[in-house]
């Protein structure tokens, strides 16, 4: 069975990648930011945050965070999922499920194109 | 709220908004009672707040006048032969505690407190976890696994994700998964 102790693994190799990070500019660094209000826990935000995490660790994702926010109010399209790429405008993703995070992390993230299809739609 | 691991996730949210630089998370599970409670060290309610916080129309946030954290975790409670029991302090902080009978039919499943824990990880605030069941008991420490990582960010999702496995490990050596 796992304990803190076995971290020690992990933080041994993470602790040289860290200091390669830092020296980078900290605003390179790519947000996902997933709503964990109510409304957005209730709508199945914590498998959504979940499924991100586990993405960005697998593919071993540098300079990614996935980070949780309050209620954006717009309740009704929780899960709602915000992608912040330094130098790009933010983008909003709504009634996100573990499936569609995925593919957020592999075309969006990784790949530099956005899942329109996820999109809030005008009208 | 499909699991009281869900409800747990909002109501230590609450302890979040509130400052709390340490949050406790207690299930404990004997004689057919299921007790989970939730207490922090943030900024705690003044008399007034506290005796309208579990009506639905109360709320702190500012972009709906609704706030139903605390009313579903005590719906939860009462559906299931139990109830909701709020102490707080302004200064001081918060408890929550909500009892179920643990082999009601309209019991929800404790579900994943693995996820839970990992989706609350930060680097600013320290949780402890206790899990308590008739086979034994589990205590997950943030401050010692903050210890261990040595300046290393607990938000980093490899860490994030040994962290919950092993949570979810621990509480299945008890019996918690089927709680």
């Amino acid at each position: 069975m796992k304990s803190i102790a076995d971290i020690k693994a992990i933080r041994d190799k993470m602790q040289a990648q860290i200091v390669l990070r830092d020296n980078q500019d900290a605003e390179q660094e790519t947000r996902i930011v997933v709503g964990m209000a109510t409304c957005g826990i209730s709508a199945g935000a914590r498998p959504v945050f979940n499924t991100l995490v586990d993405e960005v660790a697998q593919r071993n994702l540098k300079n990614v965070k996935v980070t949780r926010s309050g209620c954006l109010g717009m309740c009704a399209l929780e899960p709602i999922v915000e992608v912040f790429v330094p130098g790009q405008e933010k983008v909003t993703y709504v009634h996100i499920d573990p499936d569609k995070a995925r593919n957020i992390i592999a075309s969006h993230i990784v790949n530099g194109n956005i899942c329109t299809e996820y999109m809030i739609t005008k009208g | 709220m499909r699991e009281i691991a869900l409800n747990i996730l909002d109501i230590v949210e609450n302890s979040v908004k509130a400052g709390a630089s340490l949050i406790t998370v207690t299930v404990v599970c004997k004689d057919n009672l299921l007790g989970v409670e939730i207490g922090d060290n943030g900024c705690g309610m003044d008399e007034e707040f506290a005796a309208r916080v579990l009506d639905p129309f109360t709320t702190t946030r500012t972009t709906r006048k609704v706030g139903m954290g605390l009313p579903l975790f005590k719906m939860a409670a009462e559906m299931a032969g139990g109830g909701l029991s709020l102490v707080t302090k302004k200064g001081v902080g918060t408890t929550v505690k909500a009892t179920f009978v643990a082999d009601h039919i309209d019991r929800a499943p404790l579900g994943d407190l693995g996820e839970t824990m990992s989706t609350l990880l930060d680097d600013e605030r320290d949780f402890v976890l206790t899990v308590e069941t008739e086979k034994g008991k589990y205590v997950f420490d943030t401050r010692d696994l903050k210890r261990e990582l040595d300046g290393i960010s607990v938000t980093e999702p490899e860490i994030t994700v040994f962290v919950r496995d092993m949570i979810r490990e621990n509480i299945n050596a008890i019996g918690g998964n089927l709680l």
